[in-house]
């Protein structure tokens, strides 16, 4: 997780991935729509702020189009194909995006689904421990990690470290769960889970179908959420990559990278910027087809 | 004594208020009723000043208040929920105006014990709003609103956030209240029990247009259009015939016609008539049949069915009707005058100028 | 349920037990206290530690004023609208992903000249801000790059807050007679201290704990906790200062601790009267 080390933001009532999102499709208590005309003032803190963060966005797409001979091209972008550390760093990073986001679906849907039905007096466990990744720091699982990584048994390195798939998914997974774990929960608290489980029991399915046909595609907003966010949160870590020396994952080529063709750092910065930006705003799309509703709070 | 003077408001191509006259005499409690959309809240919202009108002017004892900004009106506004301020407790709710005001404190904070014994919350003075129940929270509203003894008190829609239970007793604190105060009020609602049980004069709404402005009585027994005929209480739509002379033949009787223009003599029509206003008696060779019988407790609704496949809604007294279902039954229109509209098409609204 | 307590024992469990057992042992395997005397005595520690509680601490102060302002503006805004839609993704993905690629942007924007287009530029109309001291490569830098972050976070914690101001105590405010600014201080300020204290707790949490944005920008050489804790375990400097690096990992987890029990309070409190 790259720019969030520390206590996360779904802490705070309402602020969750998709909480507004799935809340919005549930009727509340009556409320005149009041018409408000616009004030000058808010437009001109958004102009304000826009401007803030469009030109220096601006500026490093120009110096992302200035190649090597001083001439405006696309050279730093076709490096992230052509440059084989870079394109391989990429495929890695997307590989442990994919399995960490698939790990972390596996894991937390029946886990959640099941202290829903039937433990839920372990709720307030559960929550405490996906709060737990936030309370320390990845810095310092990460400086766990390393030491566990130098102090362990030479088959476990084999098995645990040597490869960053293997050494940075587990513990990325970890790292998504205070926010998966918020989004899939509130996913699951606003579908009626006692009745359509009953439903698909009574009707003969086994719990792995009920789960896979009929509790996942109706908390499927959720669940694209929850796999955006681990996806996000995958390709921006550095902390825990550099700590445990992996270098072949993208955010750490970026950096390294960056010393010598800062251009190159920078397309990939622009690209990964604007993609996790069209994933976050398809799905306040999704979203709201689904519920009909006009709310398209998607963090 | 409040004025409404042709307030028209629109927003867009949305006419929230076509055209509004209306005047509240002092003292006097005027019920908005209609559905939703009608523009009774806009007009409340007006008066109070959180709105302003895209023509015409309301006056309150002859003052202009265009352009007089809401906090300058003294008028009391009692919302429909949530408006208690939740960082306070609420005797200092109740005496937050007195506060604006500049009163000091142990004789502001007197006056509010002053209300909420008024409203019967004595004992939850020292609670926060989100402690109390929906019933006692608008106790602490309307308590609020009084508490800086206002011109003129507005509520929007008070009580139809609370359960039925609670409503039914609020409804009658609330117009106590008011008569004792003596406070000249506008109350909007859609419930129209709640107009016609609590109001001075009942004013129904339709498509931002005042459709009839009478006493509670009045609006019901002798709806000006059709539009509150059917809005205000059960209605049957009989088919009949208009006759020569502002009449119409319904089910085998001549009644009078109430909105005898634009309806041709010779042509259909649909007779509004009331349920309560239908007997019947067991007729071997009648018109009809009951078809179901549902016991209401102190009255009993009946629904006949006519050979011609019409159906027909019957309210009587549970002491007088021996029937179930399956007799045959003929029936009789009690009233002598009727309204009619168009067969088959919706109340078509037709402005009744305000009955001053 | 059991393979999910499995995993998070090992995967979470797992390091953390490494750190607290390494900070509180000497090389030896006993138990000693040496490890935090060590840190709290030297000014080699002492200093990343007051470096980073001040960095976090006026990049959430910055953060949380100017986008609560921003959470206004936006809050008016239709729900449905364009806007909306493109303000709310915005902000999540810099206050998810930023780090490495926000820190890019500005190296790029920012950089040195010839490096920085920006600065370039401004340097060429006469405003030459590396003359002045400037250094987006910087300690300061840095903390400007967390308030771009810190600002989007803000907006997401404070929107909820903003939106949970009813407009009826507005307007029962007006006609009570109180003007805006009359309503402001006794009903809307009141109101959202508790969930604006809370998101300031947050921002300087998220501060403290971050590191991502300063290995792109700076490298390990900021003398901040998080590069103290990675020199240490990577010893570039001395060897085998694994337990020093622990014991500041503690130390981070007990500031990190503090914040949330802190956070925790207001929070309940904003629950209540935001309900």
């Amino acid at each position: 997780m790259s720019a969030i080390g520390g206590v996360g933001p779904d802490l705070v009532g309402g602020g969750s991935l998709l909480q507004e999102i799935e809340e919005a499709g549930t009727p509340g208590p009556p409320v005149t729509r009041r018409r408000r005309r616009p004030r000058a003032w808010r437009l001109v803190i958004l102009v304000i702020a826009g401007l803030f963060y469009a030109i220096p966005f601006l500026a490093a797409v120009k110096y992302s189009l200035i190649q090597n001979d001083g001439s405006f091209g696309f050279a730093n972008y076709s490096a992230i194909i052509s440059n084989g550390d870079v394109r391989n760093a990429l495929y890695t990073s997307l590989e442990i995006s994919a399995i960490s986001a698939f790990v972390v679906i596996a894991l937390m849907l029946p886990t959640v689904v099941l202290v829903r039905l039937r433990l839920p007096k372990l709720t307030l466990m559960l929550e405490g421990v996906t709060i737990l990744p936030l309370v320390v720091p990845p810095i310092v699982i990460a400086a766990g990690l390393a030491h566990l990584q130098g102090s362990a048994p030479e088959w476990l390195v084999k098995l645990w470290f040597n490869h960053p798939l293997t050494g940075l998914t587990p513990t990325y997974v970890v790292l998504a769960m205070p926010f998966t774990y918020r989004a899939i929960d509130t996913g699951v608290r606003a579908i009626d889970l006692r009745t359509l489980v009953d439903a698909s029991r009574s009707l003969g399915a086994s719990w792995a179908a009920t789960l896979v046909r009929v509790i996942l595609p109706n908390v499927e907003t959720a669940v694209l959420g929850a796999v955006f966010l681990t996806i996000a949160i995958c390709m921006g870590e550095v902390v825990l990559s550099s700590i445990m020396l992996y270098n072949g994952v993208l955010p750490v080529e970026m950096i390294q990278i960056g010393a010598q063709s800062p251009g190159i750092s920078v397309a990939i910065s622009i690209l990964g910027l604007v993609f996790v930006f069209l994933l976050l705003f398809s799905l306040s799309f999704i979203a709201g087809r689904r519920r009909g509703s006009n709310s398209v709070r998607v963090i | 004594m409040i004025r409404f003077e042709g307030i028209q408001r629109q927003y867009g191509s949305v006419r929230a208020l076509a055209g509004l006259d209306l005047e509240i005499a002092e003292g006097e409690l005027v019920a908005l009723l209609g559905p939703s959309g009608c523009g009774k809240t806009t007009a409340l919202r007006i008066l109070g000043g959180f709105d302003h009108p895209t023509a015409g002017r309301v006056t309150v004892d002859g003052k202009d208040m265009t352009g007089v900004p809401a906090n300058k009106r003294d008028m009391g506004m009692v919302f429909q929920a949530y408006s208690l301020f939740p960082n306070m407790d609420v005797r200092n709710n109740v005496a937050f105006g007195l506060r604006i005001r500049h009163e000091d404190k142990a004789k502001r904070l007197a006056r509010a014990d002053q209300l909420l014994e008024l409203v019967g919350l004595t004992e939850h003075a020292d609670r926060y709003p989100h402690q109390l129940s929906g019933g006692q929270q608008q106790r602490v509203a309307i308590a609020r609103a009084l508490a800086i003894e206002p011109k003129v008190l507005l509520l929007d829609e008070p009580l139809s956030a609370l359960d039925a239970r609670v409503r039914a007793q609020l409804r009658v604190e609330i117009r106590n209240l008011q008569q004792r105060l003596g406070i000249t009020t506008l109350f909007v609602t859609h419930d129209q029990s709640e107009a016609l049980s609590m109001a001075d004069r009942v004013g129904v709404m339709n498509s931002g247009r005042l459709e009839q402005l009478d006493t509670p009585e009045q609006v019901y027994r002798h709806p000006a259009t059709a539009f509150a005929a059917e809005f205000v209480g059960a209605m049957n739509r009989l088919p009949g015939r208009i006759g020569d002379a502002g009449d119409v033949q319904v089910l085998g009787q001549r009644l009078t016609v109430l909105n005898a223009e634009g309806h041709q003599p010779g042509s259909a029509c649909e007779a509004l008539v009331r349920p309560e206003a239908i007997t019947i008696v067991r007729d071997a060779a009648g018109a009809g049949e009951v078809t179901q019988r549902t016991f209401l407790g102190a009255s009993v609704r009946l629904e006949v069915l006519l050979d011609g496949g019409q159906k027909v809604l019957v309210e009587a007294s549970s002491h007088d009707v021996g029937v179930g279902a399956g007799t045959r039954v003929g029936l009789r229109i009690l009233t002598e005058s009727v309204v009619v509209s168009d067969p088959g098409v919706a109340p078509d609204p037709e402005a009744v100028p305000a009955v001053a | 349920m059991a393979p999910f307590t499995v995993y998070v024992l090992i995967f979470l469990g797992l390091p953390l037990y490494e750190v607290i057992h390494g900070a509180f042992t000497s090389d030896a395997d006993q138990l000693t206290l040496h490890n935090f005397s060590t840190i709290f005595s030297s000014s080699e520690y002492w200093i990343p530690l007051k470096n980073s509680l001040i960095l976090s601490a006026w990049t959430a102060g910055l953060g949380a004023v100017l986008g609560t302002w921003l959470a206004a503006a936006v809050v008016a805004t239709p729900p449905g609208s364009m806007l909306r839609r493109v303000v709310s993704s915005a902000s999540g993905v810099l206050a998810y992903f930023g780090g490495v690629a926000l820190a890019f942007m500005l190296i790029a924007a920012y950089g040195r000249p010839p490096g920085g287009v920006l600065t370039t530029w401004l340097k060429d109309i006469g405003i030459d801000l590396y003359a002045q001291g400037f250094n987006i490569s910087s300690l300061f830098g840095v903390g400007i790059a967390y308030v771009f972050f810190q600002v989007p976070l803000m907006v997401i914690l404070i929107t909820p807050a903003l939106e949970g101001l009813r407009p009826q105590w507005q307007e029962a405010a007006e006609s009570l007679g109180a003007s805006k600014l009359e309503y402001a201080r006794h009903v809307a300020v009141p109101v959202m201290t508790p969930p604006f204290l809370g998101a300031v707790l947050v921002l300087f949490g998220n501060a403290f704990a971050a590191y991502a944005t300063v290995l792109a920008l700076v490298g390990v050489t900021v003398p901040l906790i998080p590069a103290a804790i990675e020199a240490a375990i990577n010893g570039n400097v001395l060897v085998n200062q694994d337990r020093i690096a622990f014991a500041l990992g503690v130390e981070m987890i007990l500031v990190v601790s503090i914040v949330m029990v802190f956070y925790w309070m207001a929070q309940r409190r904003a629950r209540r009267w935001l309900q």
